[in-house]
């Protein structure tokens, strides 16, 4: 029987160690945890801000959907996602993957995969907010993570 | 009626965020909805032009173009995706 995921998405930040200390505290069949972070970059210095709008409802159902493949394909003991929304300042989390298991190997996988599918699948748009306080383009898709996602069928 | 949500760069160039639709009889795939809907304005069109690159879901799930969408209460359409 596999493990239910737990997915959030907040426009509030989040702490990775507490996330990490849900799946781990007060149990010892833990041996390994993998994290992942993703978080706003400055574009070289030009980007203000980024503006993520997401699809309420259907974002959290195909992360869902996601994480509960991710669970019934290795043996993990827990598996959590938190995507942010809104407004968020360079330096600041997005994204985060947190997945946990027995080994190392599953952990690490659960947690690429994971984010791959996200990548091209979670209903989140990005717009860019430039510094010289020009509302920039939508982030556009890239092939190379559509590519990602396809590497795991 | 069925219920149209559009996010980013679409709801941006047809203005809207959602509307209630009365559905053509013969609109019966995603790709006749993404036809009917280039024929209701300038900002549809704008919206629609490369439809190819439009992804769709129903009732909050991913559809291809060939899909049929009897039944559907809710259809959204939005570029592609980019979270994470």
């Amino acid at each position: 029987m596999s493990v239910a995921p737990m997915i959030r998405i907040q426009a509030e930040d989040f702490d990775t160690s507490a996330e990490i200390a849900r799946l781990t505290s007060g149990r010892g069949d833990v041996g390994a945890v993998v994290t992942f972070s993703g978080l706003c970059r400055d574009e070289a210095g030009t980007l203000a801000a980024l503006e993520i709008e997401h699809y309420p409802g259907m974002a959290e159902a195909e992360i869902g959907r996601i994480a509960v493949q991710a669970c019934e394909r290795w043996p993990l003991t827990g598996l959590t996602a938190v995507h942010r929304f809104g407004r968020i300042l360079p330096g600041q989390n997005i994204v985060l993957v947190v997945a946990a298991s027995a080994h190392r190997q599953a952990a690490f996988e659960a947690a690429h995969f994971l984010m791959d599918y996200l990548k091209s699948r979670a209903p989140f748009w990005k717009k860019e907010h430039r510094i010289d306080g020009s509302t920039g383009e939508w982030v556009e898709a890239k092939e190379s993570d559509e590519e990602a996602a396809a590497r795991w069928r | 009626m069925t219920r149209l949500i559009y996010f980013a760069w679409i709801r941006e160039r047809i203005g809207k965020l959602e509307e209630e639709v009365e559905l053509p009889s013969d609109v019966t795939t995603v790709s006749d909805l993404l036809q009917w809907l280039r024929g209701r304005g300038e900002g549809y069109e704008a919206a629609l032009q490369q439809p190819k690159i439009i992804r769709v879901a129903i009732n909050q799930e991913h559809v291809e173009h060939r899909e049929p969408i009897a039944g559907a209460r809710e259809i959204a359409l939005f570029p592609p995706m980019t979270g994470g």
